[in-house]
């Protein structure tokens, strides 16, 4: 009883990087990633490095759960944003629905200007994801695309 | 929560190793990451106690290979098995897609296994989930040491719902990849019956 699969279109994808893109010009950021809650990075914008990108979509997920739910035991709902500061290089975090809006910043940026930068595009990303959950739902009900997938397919994955 | 994304053209699934404390979760990982192509994994990240206890979680990517064009993609997670830490292992049951069971085949751990799988079902129901419908597999772990419990004794204790059974020794690789293979297998299956 998998839940509803999420299904991001090209469009979709290349509107969150759009937004990904000007907010991290915005906010003079070094990188800017959307990331499911449950950890799957959905994409990013900026100067990534070398840095593995899936193993920090994970931490940053674990992160925030954690966090969140030492929020609950102090009495309070949710935490809506982490920040940790480090002496070069910097992160904010804020929850967006079922996703993480991360912005990686350095001295050339402040967390004033990220924060004020990342509550605009939230506003505009959650738009994104609104439509993508309802066409999530709709190509649930209509794409026969993975019905199609046959045993020998699935089989010989692991062969 | 599967992840389908058409401009990456991948699929994301999660994957999380439950049981035990010391029941060798974290060896299975250990195993597969020291098999595998670099190609096909990512870094294997371990946030463990200065003494290699599992603090919150393993992690690591792995592609399994394409179909009709999408890259597979599963994430492998495991718990911490020690009682204590049930607030992590709630958090790293979100979004699950498939779960492997790693029961200690000692006789001595067989307490520990049965309440490690009550502790599952309640901590899935939690979530929303229902053991009995979610792709499961059980590996019965450590099937090399002297004191174990028969084969049929932990099945007739640990089987829920007749989920495939692996003999593992996952120190040694054996029974390691037949295990996530029949999980991986369920998680596409049940993928296919959504879509």
């Amino acid at each position: 009883m998998i839940k509803t699969p999420i299904i991001i279109s090209e469009q979709h994808y290349q509107k969150i990087k759009h937004l990904l893109a000007r907010l991290c010009v915005e906010s003079a950021a070094r990188v800017v990633f959307l990331i499911d809650r449950d950890g799957q990075p959905i994409a990013f914008h900026g100067d990534i490095g070398n840095m593995d990108t899936t193993s920090f979509a994970s931490l940053a997920a674990g992160n925030v759960a954690a966090t969140s739910s030492m929020a609950k035991l102090i009495g309070e709902e949710a935490f809506p944003s982490v920040v940790h500061e480090g002496e070069q290089e910097s992160i904010y975090i804020c929850v967006i629905g079922r996703t993480l809006l991360v912005v990686v910043f350095d001295q050339r940026s402040t967390l004033g200007l990220v924060k004020l930068r990342s509550k605009r595009a939230s506003h505009e990303i959650m738009a994104v994801l609104e439509e993508i959950a309802r066409e999530s739902q709709k190509s649930q009900e209509e794409n026969s695309f993975f019905a199609e997938i046959t045993d020998e397919e699935i089989d010989s994955l692991f062969s | 929560m599967t992840f389908i994304n058409y401009a990456s053209r991948e699929i994301n699934c999660k994957i999380v190793y439950y049981g035990p404390g010391l029941g060798g979760k974290t060896t299975n990982l250990q195993y597969i990451y020291d098999s595998t192509a670099p190609q096909a994994k990512g870094k294997l990240i371990s946030l463990a106690t200065e003494t290699d206890r599992t603090l919150f979680f393993d992690f690591m990517p792995l592609d399994f290979g394409t179909i009709r064009g999408f890259k597979t993609r599963f994430h492998l997670y495991t718990v911490p098995g020690q009682v204590y830490y049930d607030a992590s292992r709630k958090l790293i049951l979100k979004g699950v897609d498939g779960i492997v069971f790693v029961a200690d085949s000692q006789e001595e751990r067989m307490d520990a296994n049965i309440e490690s799988l009550c502790n599952l079902e309640e901590n899935l129901k939690e979530q929303g989930y229902d053991l009995m419908k979610i792709p499961y597999v059980l590996q019965l772990n450590k099937r090399d040491l002297p004191n174990i419990v028969p084969v049929e004794e932990m099945k007739a204790e640990l089987q829920r719902k007749g989920e495939p059974v692996f003999e593992a020794v996952a120190s040694e690789g054996i029974g390691v990849f037949e295990t996530l293979k029949a999980v991986a297998k369920q998680v596409l299956t049940e993928l296919r019956k959504s879509g």
